[in-house]
Protein backbone atom coordinates (compact mmCIF):
# COMPACT_ATOMS: atom_id res chain seq x y z
CA UNK A 1 0.00 0.00 0.00
CA UNK A 2 3.16 1.89 1.15
CA UNK A 3 4.40 2.16 -2.70
CA UNK A 4 1.52 3.68 -4.62
CA UNK A 5 0.85 6.05 -2.57
CA UNK A 6 4.54 7.15 -2.25
CA UNK A 7 4.18 7.11 -5.97
CA UNK A 8 1.04 9.10 -6.06
CA UNK A 9 2.64 11.65 -3.85
CA UNK A 10 5.83 11.73 -5.94
CA UNK A 11 3.42 12.70 -8.99
CA UNK A 12 2.08 15.46 -7.17
CA UNK A 13 5.35 16.98 -6.14
CA UNK A 14 6.26 16.76 -9.76
CA UNK A 15 3.07 18.68 -10.88
CA UNK A 16 3.17 21.11 -8.38
CA UNK A 17 6.79 21.76 -9.58
CA UNK A 18 5.84 22.03 -13.08
CA UNK A 19 3.57 24.65 -11.95
CA UNK A 20 6.22 26.97 -9.68
CA UNK A 21 8.30 26.26 -12.96
CA UNK A 22 5.80 27.50 -15.81
CA UNK A 23 4.97 30.22 -13.41
CA UNK A 24 8.20 31.61 -13.46
CA UNK A 25 9.55 30.76 -17.33
CA UNK A 26 7.48 34.23 -18.81
CA UNK A 27 9.73 36.23 -16.13
CA UNK A 28 12.76 34.27 -17.48
CA UNK A 29 12.77 35.30 -20.72
CA UNK A 30 13.96 38.81 -19.62
CA UNK A 31 17.30 37.28 -19.55
CA UNK A 32 17.28 35.71 -22.99
CA UNK A 33 21.02 35.23 -23.05
CA UNK A 34 20.38 32.27 -20.69
CA UNK A 35 18.14 30.64 -22.31
CA UNK A 36 20.20 30.93 -25.30
CA UNK A 37 23.11 28.73 -23.41
CA UNK A 38 20.47 26.40 -22.45
CA UNK A 39 19.02 25.76 -25.91
CA UNK A 40 23.06 24.98 -26.81
CA UNK A 41 23.36 22.93 -23.71
CA UNK A 42 20.55 20.46 -24.43
CA UNK A 43 20.47 20.93 -27.84
CA UNK A 44 24.09 21.47 -29.80
CA UNK A 45 26.03 19.50 -27.37
CA UNK A 46 23.65 16.37 -28.05
CA UNK A 47 24.04 17.13 -31.76
CA UNK A 48 27.10 14.47 -32.40
CA UNK A 49 25.08 11.58 -30.72
CA UNK A 50 21.64 12.42 -32.17
CA UNK A 51 23.33 12.38 -35.81
CA UNK A 52 25.39 9.24 -34.83
CA UNK A 53 22.23 6.96 -33.82
CA UNK A 54 19.93 8.55 -36.55
CA UNK A 55 22.38 7.35 -39.26
CA UNK A 56 22.55 3.56 -37.63
CA UNK A 57 18.79 3.37 -36.81
CA UNK A 58 18.21 4.50 -40.08
CA UNK A 59 20.45 2.04 -42.01
CA UNK A 60 18.90 -0.37 -39.68
CA UNK A 61 15.25 0.40 -40.68
CA UNK A 62 16.76 0.20 -44.70
CA UNK A 63 18.01 -3.19 -44.22
CA UNK A 64 14.94 -4.87 -42.00
CA UNK A 65 12.65 -2.69 -44.10
CA UNK A 66 13.88 -4.11 -47.38
CA UNK A 67 13.74 -8.02 -45.79
CA UNK A 68 10.23 -7.42 -44.87
CA UNK A 69 9.02 -5.98 -48.12
CA UNK A 70 10.36 -7.64 -50.47
CA UNK A 71 8.64 -10.46 -49.12
CA UNK A 72 5.31 -8.89 -50.60
CA UNK A 73 7.21 -8.00 -53.04
CA UNK A 74 6.75 -4.35 -52.66
CA UNK A 75 10.58 -3.08 -51.80
CA UNK A 76 10.18 -0.01 -53.92
CA UNK A 77 7.80 1.23 -50.61
CA UNK A 78 11.13 1.22 -48.53
CA UNK A 79 11.59 5.05 -48.80
CA UNK A 80 7.86 5.58 -47.48
CA UNK A 81 8.20 3.05 -44.69
CA UNK A 82 11.70 4.12 -43.46
CA UNK A 83 10.31 7.75 -43.37
CA UNK A 84 7.21 7.24 -41.87
CA UNK A 85 8.53 4.85 -38.77
CA UNK A 86 11.12 7.57 -38.48
CA UNK A 87 8.82 10.78 -38.63
CA UNK A 88 6.08 8.87 -36.44
CA UNK A 89 7.68 7.24 -34.02
CA UNK A 90 11.07 6.44 -33.89
CA UNK A 91 12.49 9.90 -34.27
CA UNK A 92 10.81 11.49 -31.64
CA UNK A 93 10.77 8.47 -29.03
CA UNK A 94 14.73 7.51 -29.36
CA UNK A 95 16.00 11.17 -29.32
CA UNK A 96 13.82 11.67 -26.25
CA UNK A 97 15.83 8.24 -24.66
CA UNK A 98 19.22 9.96 -26.11
CA UNK A 99 17.98 13.11 -24.75
CA UNK A 100 17.17 11.73 -21.53
CA UNK A 101 20.83 10.03 -21.73
CA UNK A 102 22.91 13.05 -22.45
CA UNK A 103 20.87 16.14 -21.48
CA UNK A 104 18.60 15.09 -18.80
CA UNK A 105 21.62 13.70 -16.98
CA UNK A 106 23.48 16.85 -17.83
CA UNK A 107 21.29 19.03 -16.40
CA UNK A 108 20.32 17.07 -12.99
CA UNK A 109 23.62 16.62 -12.23
CA UNK A 110 24.51 20.27 -12.80
CA UNK A 111 21.47 21.69 -10.95
CA UNK A 112 21.85 18.64 -7.70
CA UNK A 113 25.90 20.18 -7.53
CA UNK A 114 24.49 23.47 -7.63
CA UNK A 115 22.42 22.11 -4.50
CA UNK A 116 24.70 20.30 -2.93
CA UNK A 117 27.59 23.38 -3.24
CA UNK A 118 24.91 26.12 -1.53
CA UNK A 119 25.03 27.88 -4.74
CA UNK A 120 20.91 27.87 -4.87
CA UNK A 121 21.02 28.49 -1.44
CA UNK A 122 22.91 31.51 -1.57
CA UNK A 123 20.49 32.87 -4.52
CA UNK A 124 17.61 32.43 -2.42
CA UNK A 125 19.60 34.28 -0.03
CA UNK A 126 20.59 36.99 -2.76
CA UNK A 127 16.59 37.22 -3.08
CA UNK A 128 17.22 35.50 -6.42
CA UNK A 129 14.74 32.85 -6.68
CA UNK A 130 16.91 30.02 -8.44
CA UNK A 131 13.72 28.64 -10.31
CA UNK A 132 13.35 31.44 -12.59
CA UNK A 133 17.17 32.02 -13.06
CA UNK A 134 18.14 28.19 -12.84
CA UNK A 135 15.51 25.90 -13.45
CA UNK A 136 13.04 27.85 -15.86
CA UNK A 137 15.74 28.29 -18.40
CA UNK A 138 16.80 24.82 -18.43
CA UNK A 139 13.41 23.62 -18.92
CA UNK A 140 12.99 25.92 -21.87
CA UNK A 141 16.22 24.94 -23.33
CA UNK A 142 14.97 21.38 -23.31
CA UNK A 143 11.88 21.72 -24.67
CA UNK A 144 13.47 23.69 -27.64
CA UNK A 145 15.92 21.80 -27.93
CA UNK A 146 13.65 18.09 -28.48
CA UNK A 147 12.05 18.79 -31.62
CA UNK A 148 14.95 20.10 -33.10
CA UNK A 149 16.84 17.56 -32.41
CA UNK A 150 14.04 15.43 -33.17
CA UNK A 151 14.25 16.72 -36.93
CA UNK A 152 17.67 16.29 -37.52
CA UNK A 153 17.63 12.57 -36.05
CA UNK A 154 14.65 12.18 -38.78
CA UNK A 155 16.97 13.46 -41.30
CA UNK A 156 19.77 11.68 -41.14
CA UNK A 157 17.65 8.18 -40.70
CA UNK A 158 16.31 8.64 -43.84
CA UNK A 159 19.15 9.20 -45.34
CA UNK A 160 20.90 6.37 -43.50
CA UNK A 161 17.94 4.26 -45.23
CA UNK A 162 18.87 5.62 -48.33
CA UNK A 163 22.32 4.78 -48.13
CA UNK A 164 21.38 1.46 -47.49
CA UNK A 165 18.40 0.60 -49.44
CA UNK A 166 19.35 2.61 -52.56
CA UNK A 167 23.26 1.83 -52.26
CA UNK A 168 23.34 -1.58 -50.81
CA UNK A 169 20.15 -3.50 -51.72
CA UNK A 170 19.26 -1.78 -54.34
CA UNK A 171 15.93 -0.36 -54.00
CA UNK A 172 15.41 2.22 -57.00
CA UNK A 173 16.24 5.91 -56.02
CA UNK A 174 13.37 7.18 -58.03
CA UNK A 175 10.72 5.13 -56.31
CA UNK A 176 12.63 5.57 -53.11
CA UNK A 177 12.01 9.04 -53.00
CA UNK A 178 8.59 9.49 -54.73
CA UNK A 179 6.58 7.39 -53.00
CA UNK A 180 8.01 8.97 -49.53
CA UNK A 181 6.81 12.64 -51.36
CA UNK A 182 3.10 11.02 -52.24
CA UNK A 183 2.68 9.29 -48.98
CA UNK A 184 4.04 11.23 -46.03
CA UNK A 185 1.67 13.90 -45.43
CA UNK A 186 2.07 17.40 -42.99
CA UNK A 187 -0.03 15.60 -40.62
CA UNK A 188 2.90 12.33 -39.92
CA UNK A 189 5.26 15.58 -39.60
CA UNK A 190 2.55 16.93 -36.81
CA UNK A 191 2.47 14.19 -34.81
CA UNK A 192 5.94 13.80 -34.94
CA UNK A 193 6.40 17.01 -33.88
CA UNK A 194 3.76 16.75 -31.14
CA UNK A 195 5.19 13.67 -29.67
CA UNK A 196 8.91 15.44 -29.35
CA UNK A 197 7.35 18.48 -27.63
CA UNK A 198 5.51 16.46 -25.22
CA UNK A 199 8.73 14.43 -24.62
CA UNK A 200 10.71 17.60 -23.96
CA UNK A 201 8.10 18.71 -21.32
CA UNK A 202 8.82 15.11 -19.77
CA UNK A 203 12.40 14.79 -20.25
CA UNK A 204 13.03 18.45 -18.98
CA UNK A 205 11.07 18.31 -16.36
CA UNK A 206 11.92 15.19 -14.68
CA UNK A 207 15.72 16.37 -15.45
CA UNK A 208 15.11 19.48 -13.17
CA UNK A 209 12.88 18.69 -10.59
CA UNK A 210 15.29 15.75 -9.84
CA UNK A 211 18.24 17.90 -9.73
CA UNK A 212 16.91 21.05 -7.93
CA UNK A 213 15.62 17.86 -5.08
CA UNK A 214 18.61 15.84 -5.15
CA UNK A 215 19.94 15.49 -1.41
CA UNK A 216 22.82 17.85 -1.68
CA UNK A 217 25.96 15.04 -1.19
CA UNK A 218 27.52 13.43 -3.78
CA UNK A 219 25.56 10.32 -3.61
CA UNK A 220 22.50 11.95 -3.49
CA UNK A 221 23.47 13.60 -6.68
CA UNK A 222 24.12 10.51 -8.40
CA UNK A 223 20.79 8.59 -7.47
CA UNK A 224 19.22 11.48 -8.89
CA UNK A 225 20.92 11.12 -12.05
CA UNK A 226 20.02 7.44 -11.80
CA UNK A 227 16.20 8.55 -11.72
CA UNK A 228 16.03 11.16 -14.12
CA UNK A 229 17.18 8.78 -17.10
CA UNK A 230 14.73 6.08 -15.29
CA UNK A 231 11.92 8.15 -15.05
CA UNK A 232 12.17 10.28 -18.11
CA UNK A 233 12.56 6.56 -20.49
CA UNK A 234 9.64 5.68 -18.52
CA UNK A 235 7.46 8.78 -19.08
CA UNK A 236 8.70 9.09 -22.89
CA UNK A 237 7.24 5.11 -23.74
CA UNK A 238 3.98 6.00 -21.60
CA UNK A 239 3.58 9.26 -23.49
CA UNK A 240 4.09 7.50 -26.53
CA UNK A 241 1.63 4.93 -26.65
CA UNK A 242 -0.93 7.55 -25.10
CA UNK A 243 -0.13 9.93 -28.14
CA UNK A 244 -0.08 7.08 -30.45
CA UNK A 245 -3.26 5.69 -29.47
CA UNK A 246 -4.96 9.22 -29.58
CA UNK A 247 -3.42 10.11 -33.06
CA UNK A 248 -4.89 6.58 -34.40
CA UNK A 249 -7.97 7.43 -33.11
CA UNK A 250 -8.51 10.78 -34.39
CA UNK B 1 33.23 49.03 22.30
CA UNK B 2 32.99 51.76 24.97
CA UNK B 3 29.82 53.17 23.92
CA UNK B 4 27.22 54.26 27.33
CA UNK B 5 23.72 53.59 25.49
CA UNK B 6 23.89 50.23 23.74
CA UNK B 7 22.73 50.84 19.89
CA UNK B 8 19.70 49.26 18.46
CA UNK B 9 19.09 45.92 17.81
CA UNK B 10 19.50 45.31 14.21
CA UNK B 11 18.63 41.26 15.04
CA UNK B 12 16.75 40.36 18.42
CA UNK B 13 15.85 36.65 18.89
CA UNK B 14 13.55 36.43 21.74
CA UNK B 15 12.67 32.95 23.32
CA UNK B 16 13.53 31.41 20.07
CA UNK B 17 12.06 27.61 19.83
CA UNK B 18 12.97 25.25 16.99
CA UNK B 19 12.80 21.56 16.42
CA UNK B 20 14.00 18.92 14.03
CA UNK B 21 11.63 15.80 13.77
CA UNK B 22 11.19 16.28 17.79
CA UNK B 23 14.69 16.83 18.19
CA UNK B 24 14.75 20.56 20.10
CA UNK B 25 17.45 22.32 18.21
CA UNK B 26 16.56 26.24 20.20
CA UNK B 27 14.81 25.83 22.98
CA UNK B 28 14.48 29.29 24.51
CA UNK B 29 17.36 31.13 22.55
CA UNK B 30 17.66 34.45 23.45
CA UNK B 31 20.20 36.77 21.46
CA UNK B 32 20.60 40.52 20.00
CA UNK B 33 22.86 41.99 17.07
CA UNK B 34 23.43 45.75 17.48
CA UNK B 35 24.13 48.39 14.93
CA UNK B 36 27.54 48.72 13.96
CA UNK B 37 28.95 46.23 16.17
CA UNK B 38 30.33 42.43 15.61
CA UNK B 39 28.55 39.73 17.74
CA UNK B 40 29.92 36.44 17.32
CA UNK B 41 27.76 33.20 18.11
CA UNK B 42 29.88 30.27 19.22
CA UNK B 43 29.29 26.93 19.86
CA UNK B 44 30.61 23.10 19.88
CA UNK B 45 29.42 21.59 16.85
CA UNK B 46 25.96 20.99 16.31
CA UNK B 47 24.43 23.23 18.50
CA UNK B 48 22.92 24.81 15.64
CA UNK B 49 24.81 27.89 14.77
CA UNK B 50 23.88 26.98 10.65
CA UNK B 51 20.72 26.57 11.41
CA UNK B 52 20.34 29.70 13.28
CA UNK B 53 21.63 31.89 10.04
CA UNK B 54 18.89 29.69 8.23
CA UNK B 55 16.16 31.41 10.45
CA UNK B 56 17.75 34.31 10.29
CA UNK B 57 17.43 34.81 6.51
CA UNK B 58 13.67 33.20 6.86
CA UNK B 59 14.75 30.07 4.99
CA UNK B 60 12.85 28.07 7.72
CA UNK B 61 10.62 28.91 10.03
CA UNK B 62 10.67 28.84 14.13
CA UNK B 63 8.05 26.78 15.78
CA UNK B 64 7.65 29.92 18.94
CA UNK B 65 9.25 32.77 19.88
CA UNK B 66 10.24 35.94 18.07
CA UNK B 67 12.67 36.78 15.64
CA UNK B 68 13.16 39.61 14.14
CA UNK B 69 15.56 41.45 11.46
CA UNK B 70 15.62 45.22 11.11
CA UNK B 71 12.54 45.31 13.04
CA UNK B 72 10.38 42.74 10.57
CA UNK B 73 9.38 39.71 12.41
CA UNK B 74 10.85 37.35 9.89
CA UNK B 75 8.46 34.30 10.15
CA UNK B 76 5.33 36.53 9.15
CA UNK B 77 7.01 37.92 6.10
CA UNK B 78 5.93 36.74 2.44
CA UNK B 79 7.91 35.70 -0.30
CA UNK B 80 8.47 39.31 -1.76
CA UNK B 81 8.66 40.80 1.56
CA UNK B 82 11.62 38.57 2.66
CA UNK B 83 13.66 38.64 -0.51
CA UNK B 84 13.10 42.68 -0.25
CA UNK B 85 14.61 42.33 3.35
CA UNK B 86 17.36 39.40 2.01
CA UNK B 87 18.48 42.49 -0.16
CA UNK B 88 19.47 44.56 3.12
CA UNK B 89 21.71 41.66 4.24
CA UNK B 90 25.08 40.29 2.59
CA UNK B 91 25.27 36.75 3.51
CA UNK B 92 29.01 34.52 3.46
CA UNK B 93 28.89 31.07 3.00
CA UNK B 94 30.98 28.54 4.33
CA UNK B 95 32.36 27.46 1.51
CA UNK B 96 32.07 30.75 -0.34
CA UNK B 97 28.94 29.61 -2.27
CA UNK B 98 30.54 30.94 -5.87
CA UNK B 99 28.26 30.02 -8.89
CA UNK B 100 31.05 27.39 -10.55
CA UNK B 101 29.72 28.61 -14.48
CA UNK B 102 30.26 32.60 -14.00
CA UNK B 103 34.03 34.29 -13.57
CA UNK B 104 34.58 35.80 -10.39
CA UNK B 105 33.75 39.34 -12.11
CA UNK B 106 30.41 37.95 -12.51
CA UNK B 107 30.10 36.49 -9.52
CA UNK B 108 30.44 39.73 -7.64
CA UNK B 109 28.59 41.41 -10.76
CA UNK B 110 25.53 38.69 -10.24
CA UNK B 111 23.48 40.69 -7.25
CA UNK B 112 23.79 43.82 -9.37
CA UNK B 113 22.65 42.28 -12.68
CA UNK B 114 19.57 40.64 -10.78
CA UNK B 115 18.55 43.69 -8.89
CA UNK B 116 19.69 46.89 -10.37
CA UNK B 117 19.52 48.17 -14.03
CA UNK B 118 23.27 50.09 -13.52
CA UNK B 119 24.96 51.02 -16.81
CA UNK B 120 27.14 48.64 -17.75
CA UNK B 121 30.53 51.14 -16.99
CA UNK B 122 29.04 51.82 -13.80
CA UNK B 123 28.45 48.19 -13.03
CA UNK B 124 32.01 47.35 -13.69
CA UNK B 125 33.48 50.01 -11.13
CA UNK B 126 31.89 48.81 -8.47
CA UNK B 127 32.45 45.72 -9.10
CA UNK B 128 36.31 46.03 -9.47
CA UNK B 129 36.31 48.38 -6.36
CA UNK B 130 34.34 45.46 -4.03
CA UNK B 131 37.38 42.78 -5.69
CA UNK B 132 39.83 45.76 -5.07
CA UNK B 133 38.66 46.02 -1.17
CA UNK B 134 39.34 42.02 -0.84
CA UNK B 135 42.63 42.16 -2.85
CA UNK B 136 41.61 40.18 -5.75
CA UNK B 137 40.87 42.91 -8.83
CA UNK B 138 43.46 40.98 -10.58
CA UNK B 139 41.51 37.72 -10.07
CA UNK B 140 38.43 39.46 -11.76
CA UNK B 141 38.83 36.99 -15.09
CA UNK B 142 39.61 33.73 -13.58
CA UNK B 143 36.92 31.02 -12.72
CA UNK B 144 35.90 30.14 -8.86
CA UNK B 145 37.63 26.69 -9.91
CA UNK B 146 41.01 27.61 -10.08
CA UNK B 147 40.67 29.77 -6.79
CA UNK B 148 42.49 28.75 -3.41
CA UNK B 149 40.01 28.35 -0.55
CA UNK B 150 40.95 31.63 0.93
CA UNK B 151 40.33 33.38 -2.50
CA UNK B 152 37.35 31.65 -3.11
CA UNK B 153 36.03 33.14 0.20
CA UNK B 154 37.13 36.70 -0.89
CA UNK B 155 35.15 36.67 -3.49
CA UNK B 156 32.28 35.45 -1.61
CA UNK B 157 32.87 38.30 0.65
CA UNK B 158 33.09 40.91 -2.36
CA UNK B 159 29.84 39.72 -3.38
CA UNK B 160 28.16 39.89 0.13
CA UNK B 161 28.99 43.39 -0.12
CA UNK B 162 28.46 44.80 -3.29
CA UNK B 163 25.14 45.61 -2.91
CA UNK B 164 25.86 47.70 0.49
CA UNK B 165 24.15 45.39 2.89
CA UNK B 166 23.50 46.86 6.29
CA UNK B 167 23.90 43.63 8.12
CA UNK B 168 26.47 41.04 7.23
CA UNK B 169 26.19 37.53 8.53
CA UNK B 170 29.26 35.40 8.61
CA UNK B 171 28.89 31.55 8.43
CA UNK B 172 31.90 30.09 9.78
CA UNK B 173 34.24 32.14 7.82
CA UNK B 174 37.85 30.32 9.49
CA UNK B 175 37.12 26.94 8.10
CA UNK B 176 39.75 25.25 6.48
CA UNK B 177 41.90 28.26 5.95
CA UNK B 178 45.56 28.84 6.16
CA UNK B 179 46.98 31.37 8.97
CA UNK B 180 47.77 33.87 5.83
CA UNK B 181 44.33 33.39 4.69
CA UNK B 182 43.02 33.36 8.02
CA UNK B 183 44.36 36.76 8.77
CA UNK B 184 43.24 38.36 5.78
CA UNK B 185 39.76 37.36 6.29
CA UNK B 186 39.88 37.93 9.80
CA UNK B 187 41.19 41.44 9.19
CA UNK B 188 38.56 41.72 6.25
CA UNK B 189 35.33 41.42 8.66
CA UNK B 190 36.91 44.00 11.28
CA UNK B 191 37.97 46.60 8.42
CA UNK B 192 34.35 46.16 6.63
CA UNK B 193 32.53 46.23 10.00
CA UNK B 194 34.50 49.72 10.86
CA UNK B 195 34.35 51.18 7.39
CA UNK B 196 31.28 50.67 6.27
CA UNK B 197 29.43 50.89 9.14
CA UNK B 198 27.51 47.95 8.86
CA UNK B 199 26.05 45.08 11.30
CA UNK B 200 27.83 41.78 11.49
CA UNK B 201 27.21 38.21 13.19
CA UNK B 202 29.69 35.91 12.63
CA UNK B 203 29.25 32.35 13.58
CA UNK B 204 32.21 30.25 14.40
CA UNK B 205 33.68 27.84 16.80
CA UNK B 206 37.12 29.68 15.95
CA UNK B 207 37.59 31.22 19.81
CA UNK B 208 41.02 32.67 19.83
CA UNK B 209 40.48 34.14 16.03
CA UNK B 210 37.20 35.71 16.96
CA UNK B 211 37.61 37.01 20.34
CA UNK B 212 39.84 39.79 18.32
CA UNK B 213 37.57 41.59 17.24
CA UNK B 214 34.16 40.80 18.48
CA UNK B 215 32.30 43.21 20.36
CA UNK B 216 29.70 41.05 21.64
CA UNK B 217 29.83 37.21 21.67
CA UNK B 218 27.42 34.46 22.78
CA UNK B 219 27.75 30.90 23.67
CA UNK B 220 25.14 28.40 22.51
CA UNK B 221 24.63 25.02 24.00
CA UNK B 222 21.71 22.87 24.57
CA UNK B 223 19.58 25.19 22.81
CA UNK B 224 20.42 28.35 24.54
CA UNK B 225 22.50 30.63 24.60
CA UNK B 226 24.74 29.55 28.01
CA UNK B 227 26.55 32.86 28.34
CA UNK B 228 26.41 36.56 26.83
CA UNK B 229 29.12 39.05 27.18
CA UNK B 230 32.54 40.85 25.54
CA UNK B 231 34.90 37.68 24.85
CA UNK B 232 37.41 38.89 28.07
CA UNK B 233 33.96 38.16 30.10
CA UNK B 234 33.02 34.79 28.50
CA UNK B 235 37.14 33.70 29.20
CA UNK B 236 36.51 34.64 32.90
CA UNK B 237 33.08 32.63 33.16
CA UNK B 238 33.06 30.23 36.04
CA UNK B 239 29.99 28.48 34.42
CA UNK B 240 31.78 24.41 33.34
CA UNK B 241 30.46 24.60 29.84
CA UNK B 242 31.89 27.92 28.84
CA UNK B 243 34.98 27.17 30.33
CA UNK B 244 35.34 23.80 28.52
CA UNK B 245 34.68 25.74 25.66
CA UNK B 246 36.08 28.11 25.60
CA UNK B 247 39.64 26.03 27.19
CA UNK B 248 38.56 23.53 24.51
CA UNK B 249 38.41 20.78 26.87
CA UNK B 250 37.90 17.56 25.33
CA UNK B 251 35.84 16.42 28.22
CA UNK B 252 33.32 18.17 30.36
CA UNK B 253 29.48 19.41 30.14
CA UNK B 254 29.55 18.70 26.43
CA UNK B 255 30.85 14.73 26.69
CA UNK B 256 33.54 13.36 24.68
CA UNK B 257 31.56 9.77 24.69
CA UNK B 258 28.36 9.57 23.14
CA UNK B 259 25.68 7.93 25.06
CA UNK B 260 25.85 4.27 25.49
CA UNK B 261 25.01 1.50 27.41
CA UNK B 262 27.12 0.39 30.35
CA UNK B 263 30.53 -0.47 28.91
CA UNK B 264 31.47 -3.33 31.13
CA UNK B 265 27.71 -5.21 30.47
CA UNK B 266 28.48 -4.95 26.82
CA UNK B 267 31.56 -5.83 26.67
CA UNK B 268 30.73 -8.99 28.51
CA UNK B 269 26.87 -9.59 27.04
CA UNK B 270 26.66 -12.77 25.25
CA UNK B 271 27.08 -12.99 21.93
CA UNK B 272 24.12 -11.71 19.88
Amino acid sequence: MRAPLNALARMGRVALFLLRVLGQCLPSLRHPRLLVAQVYNAGARSLIIVMLCGLFVGMVLGLQGYDLLQRFGSESALGVAAALGLVRELGPVITALLFAGRAGTALTSEIGLMRATDQLTAMEMMAVDPVRRVVAPRFLGGIIAMPLLTAIFNVIGIFGAQLIGVGLVGVESGSFWSQMQAQVERSDINEGLIKSLCFGVACSLMAVYEGFHAEPTAEGVGLATTRTVVSSAVLTLLLDYMLTAAFLNS
Amino acid sequence: MGDSAPAEAVVDVRELRYAIEGRPIFDGLNLAARRGQITAVMGPSGTGKTTLLRLLMGAIRPDAGRLSVFGDEVAGLARPALYRLRRRIGMLFQNGALMSDLSVFENVAFPLRAHTRLPEPLLRRLVLMKLQAVGLRGAADMAPGALSGGMARRVALARAIVMDPELLIYDEPFVGLDPISLGVILRLIGTLNATLGITSIVVTHDVEEISRIAHQSYLLASGRAVAAGSPAELRAAAAPVVNQFMQGLPDGPVPFHVPAPDYRTQLLEPDA
